[in-house]
């Protein structure tokens, strides 16, 4: 295993950061001026990560598909980003935010870079006051928090429920300004169709100029990948349209480790599937978690009399309700993390207690809350005697103010009002925690290639918890990566410009229009969304929110038959040579057709069960996932030998000296 | 449903477009708008025919990518949402639907449905940040305490998506709407003082090079942003104005 060296500097825990820091080569300021940087991804991890190195003076290239880097999908996380600042007095600590974070993530990642990312947390607070991003206050001024599931402190930081965006806006913000100065070049509406190696570095990019269809080359001493995570492989998911794979992924085929795929987070509050026309599925934030309770009916027979719409749910009674968070667990109740969450509301409808038409709905349910609030309002403005109506619409008030924007979100698509009527809710794909393997230094297998955000797999381990996605892209891009990637450009100072008149360049180049024209030779009838849909189907099938052998053997074969019948008859209208948005789709698709075989391996190998990833086989007579320490405590990293089922497995063991490796409890 | 739909279509920049009629049966309540648009093209594809190409990614309303003239209005009939969460609950059996691009000249068509919106964005790189050093040490966050009140003001101004519906929305073409949300969410805050002359000299400055029109206070832009930004960051932002013209 020589090859997996996670390159974790020496000493204790507390002061590996501070010591690396100290001891890795620098880049002197005259020199950084002659070092390229390319960066695919201009999300949280790719945009602060941009805006950082050109204000250290290294020349950046970004490059992203959509039109503005303003809207990357960073742009849509909701609740909140995680910091140990403590302000809230309830206890918190670097070393908590490390605890909780290796716990809800199962103990499958890396102790030292989750205890830097809960280090460098409370810098991006300050990071981003200064920068402007207006984040929620209390009336003293001070900035407020919430709670987010799975912890027992109050450490969320959050702007509504368009922290993401806010957070964004603020790194795009910050790329503006490094544009404006002329250190950043920002390439919009490109995608990168593959990676070229020089002399084994990562030394440039082939990019499709997505408006001329032009393909380009770009070349730089070190290139970075903050391109998100692969949840589309679902078809229906809370990502975005565009969503993909692509770079990481020909980065794997060129070297790259891929780790831990299997590791998906599928999300316990999504708005459910109406039909077969449905294109994506939308989040309801788990900041709703802190004041909606989730229940079904007690009686199979109230539940199917909800599902044919001769009841309502208002009409149950508390006694009738079955508000099995908190029946199964008492401490955490409604703010399990996601993935027990998840599960719990799968075993409810599994067993016919689902409460809308399809069956796959449980209710999230503010009217607790709401009365409360309420009451509290009253009390605090001298109101007396005040009936249930107007405290109700006080409660409303105060719903209102902290989740206005989802309230009205969940009405626009289901067309009922949540304030009145429990939202029906239901688990998505929603995050993976698995990606391309790094080092400490966010350096995957091929020297020069960094993976940024939540295209690495490194700080999650097998569920992530809330609010900690915003937290790691940011780590990564403003505080973690302009350090690190410094060590490996010190060696290219004197390299000077990196030709793209190469026979790497010329091959990879070939690489890529022969791959266009054989996509656009296909002479079937199906369009790509045909075949999504149906890579979408088996994967959620046989390798979503429970997985067994059988079905992962099953899921393995029927994905390498689709990818056969896609590559031969997959109908492309148009022309490569111009705008063309089958054209994109379909390169997309074609590496979820290969990424998702290898998930499945994954999956399988994997004979325990941890956070997200939960295998039937492997479960405590509660139900609760069963792990396997003495076998499964690594990170598996699979390295691309030719078909997608060849892949070779790569170990990297994981070692607990700072935290007591035990079962993950949160009854 | 059955809808009668015409859809602008145009080849690229540099061709002329025209209004395509089509057909389309099958359509339900609960379909978002452009998911009823990817069933017209999965049609358009089994026939051997060119979709209609259209910007859309996160679907939920946040992305500010979707950018379509429905019936005259951008993002259609209903208010305080784009285009991927409109529902086609809000459209009857048998409708005739007009789909066009946004219409202005600093937003030139691409291709079909799809424009060129990179004008906002190098408005935004005359000046829509705080100049600090990210990788630098700020100060805590708590040691500057913020008004709840313009704080809350300040984010409403932020949640602007950048869609382009106020140019696509106002008769002449003006990205004032836009422009002053950046200006007055900084504005607002303690941190932004220091930059602001400058900053909303250059931003109104880059604003007029890119093309957009004047302002002549109709108030469109407030009624068919899916966000809904106030007028009253127009306001804000011609007094910022005037403070830095006065100041030199």
């Amino acid at each position: 295993m020589g090859v997996l060296d996670s390159r974790e500097p020496q000493g204790p825990l507390a002061n590996k950061w501070t010591n690396h820091k100290n001891e890795i080569d620098l880049v002197n300021p005259a020199n950084k001026r002659n070092i390229d940087i390319i960066i695919v991804g201009t999300g949280l991890a790719g945009g602060s990560a941009a805006a950082t190195l050109a204000e250290l003076g290294y020349n950046v290239k970004t490059f992203c598909y959509q039109d503005s880097p303003r809207r990357a999908h960073s742009i849509a996380a909701q609740g909140g980003v995680n910091a140990a600042k403590n302000y809230q007095g309830d206890g918190d600590s670097v070393y908590r935010l490390f605890y909780d974070t290796v716990k809800g993530g199962d103990y499958r990642s890396r102790e030292s870079n989750v205890y830097r990312l809960a280090e460098v947390s409370t810098n991006i607070i300050d990071q981003c006051v200064a920068q402007g991003v207006p984040f929620a206050r209390e009336y003293g001024g001070l900035l407020d928090n919430r709670s987010f599931g799975g912890v027992l402190v109050s450490r969320t930081f959050y702007a509504k429920g368009q922290t993401g965006q806010q957070l964004l806006l603020g790194a795009y913000a910050a790329m503006n300004r490094q544009i404006q100065r002329g250190k950043i070049k920002s390439y919009t509406r490109h995608e990168m169709l593959d990676l070229v190696l020089v002399d084994g570095k990562a030394r440039g990019i082939i990019a499709r100029d997505l408006v001329s269809g032009e393909i380009e080359r770009h070349s730089a001493h070190a290139v970075v990948l903050a391109t998100g995570g692969y949840g589309n492989l679902f078809f229906l998911s809370t990502y975005c349209m565009g969503a993909n794979v692509m770079a990481a992924w020909k980065a794997h085929k060129k070297g790259a480790f891929f780790a831990n795929p299997c590791f998906t987070q599928i999300h316990p509050t999504c708005i459910p599937v109406s039909g077969d026309h449905q294109s994506k599925l939308t989040l309801m934030s788990e900041s709703l978690r802190n004041d909606g309770r989730i229940w079904v009916p007690k009686r199979l027979e109230d539940a199917q009399a909800i599902r044919e719409g001769k009841l309502k749910p208002t009409q149950l009674g508390e006694e009738e309700r079955d508000y099995y968070l908190e029946r199964r667990y008492p401490a955490f109740g409604n703010l399990v993390p996601r993935d027990v969450a998840s599960r719990a509301a799968k075993e409810r409808c599994d067993a016919g207690f689902g409460v809308n038409k399809t069956g796959e709905a449980v209710y999230l349910d503010f009217s607790a809350a709401i009365m409360r609030y309420g009451r509290e309002k009253a009390l605090t403005s001298g109101m007396k005697d005040v009936d249930d109506n107007t405290i109700r619409e006080l409660g409303e008030k105060i719903v209102e103010a902290k989740y206005g924007n989802l309230f009205q979100m969940y009405e626009k698509i289901v067309d009922e009002n949540p304030y009145k009527t429990p939202m029906m809710i239901y688990p998505a794909v929603h995050y993976t925690m698995g990606g391309l393997w790094v080092d400490y230094n966010l350096q995957t297998t091929i020297p020069g290639c960094y993976a940024a955000g939540e295209a690495n797999f490194s700080d999650h381990g097998a569920n992530r918890l809330g609010a900690s996605a915003l937290m790691q892209g940011l780590a990564d891009g403003y505080f973690v990566l302009p350090y690190t990637i410094g060590d490996y450009l010190s060696d290219d100072i004197r390299t000077g410009p990196i030709p793209t008149d190469s026979p790497e360049f010329d091959a990879a180049e070939k690489n890529v229009t022969d791959r266009l024209q054989k996509l656009m030779s296909g002479t079937g009838i199906h369009s790509v969304d045909y075949y999504h849909k149906k890579l979408g189907k088996i994967m959620w099938n046989k390798c979503g929110m429970s997985r067994n052998a059988k079905e992962l053997k099953e899921a393995i074969k029927e994905i390498a038959e689709l990818r056969k019948d896609f590559w031969e008859n997959v109908k492309i209208p148009g022309r490569p040579d111009s705008k063309n948005q089958e054209l994109e789709k379909a390169g997309r698709v074609a590496d979820f057709l290969e990424l998702g075989e290898l998930f499945a391996k994954d999956a399988l190998e994997r004979n325990e069960s941890c956070g997200g990833h939960f295998r039937e086989e492997y479960q405590t007579p509660e139900g609760e996932a069963l792990r396997d320490d003495e076998n499964f405590k690594f990170v598996s990293a699979w390295e691309y030998m030719g078909e997608p089922n060849d892949a070779k497995l790569h170990k990297e063991d994981l070692v607990y000296e700072n935290i007591k490796v035990k079962t993950r409890s949160y009854k | 449903m059955k809808l009668y739909l015409k859809i602008w279509r145009q080849k690229n920049a540099s061709t002329k477009g025209q209004m395509v009629d089509y057909t389309l049966n099958g359509v339900e309540s609960d379909m978002s708008f452009l998911e009823m648009l990817d069933i017209l093209n999965e049609e358009l594809i089994s026939k051997g025919e060119e979709p209609v190409e259209f910007d859309h990614d996160c679907r939920e309303g946040i992305c500010g990518t979707c950018s379509l003239m429905i019936n005259g209005r951008p993002h259609g009939p209903d208010s305080m949402i784009t285009v991927c969460q409109l529902h086609m609950r809000s459209f009857n059996d048998g409708d005739e639907i007009v789909i066009e691009p946004w219409r202005a000249k600093a937003f030139p068509v691409i291709k079909d449905l799809i424009v060129d919106r990179t004008a906002f964005d190098r408005i935004q790189q005359a000046g829509g940040y705080i100049s600090v050093n990210t990788s630098g040490r700020p100060v805590d966050a708590n040691a500057i305490p913020i008004e709840k009140d313009m704080a809350d003001k300040s984010f409403n101004a932020a949640t602007c998506i950048g869609c382009g519906a106020c140019v696509a929305a106002c008769k002449n073409a003006s990205a004032m709407l836009f422009t002053s949300a950046k200006v007055s969410q900084f504005a607002l805050l303690p941190q932004g003082q220091v930059e602001a002359a400058e900053r909303v000299e250059n931003m109104v400055r880059q604003m007029d090079l890119e093309g957009f029109g004047n302002c002549t206070n109709t108030g469109a832009c407030e009624i068919e942003c899916p966000k809904g930004i106030s007028l009253e960051n127009i306001a804000r932002m011609n007094r910022e104005y005037l403070f830095a013209s006065v100041k030199g």
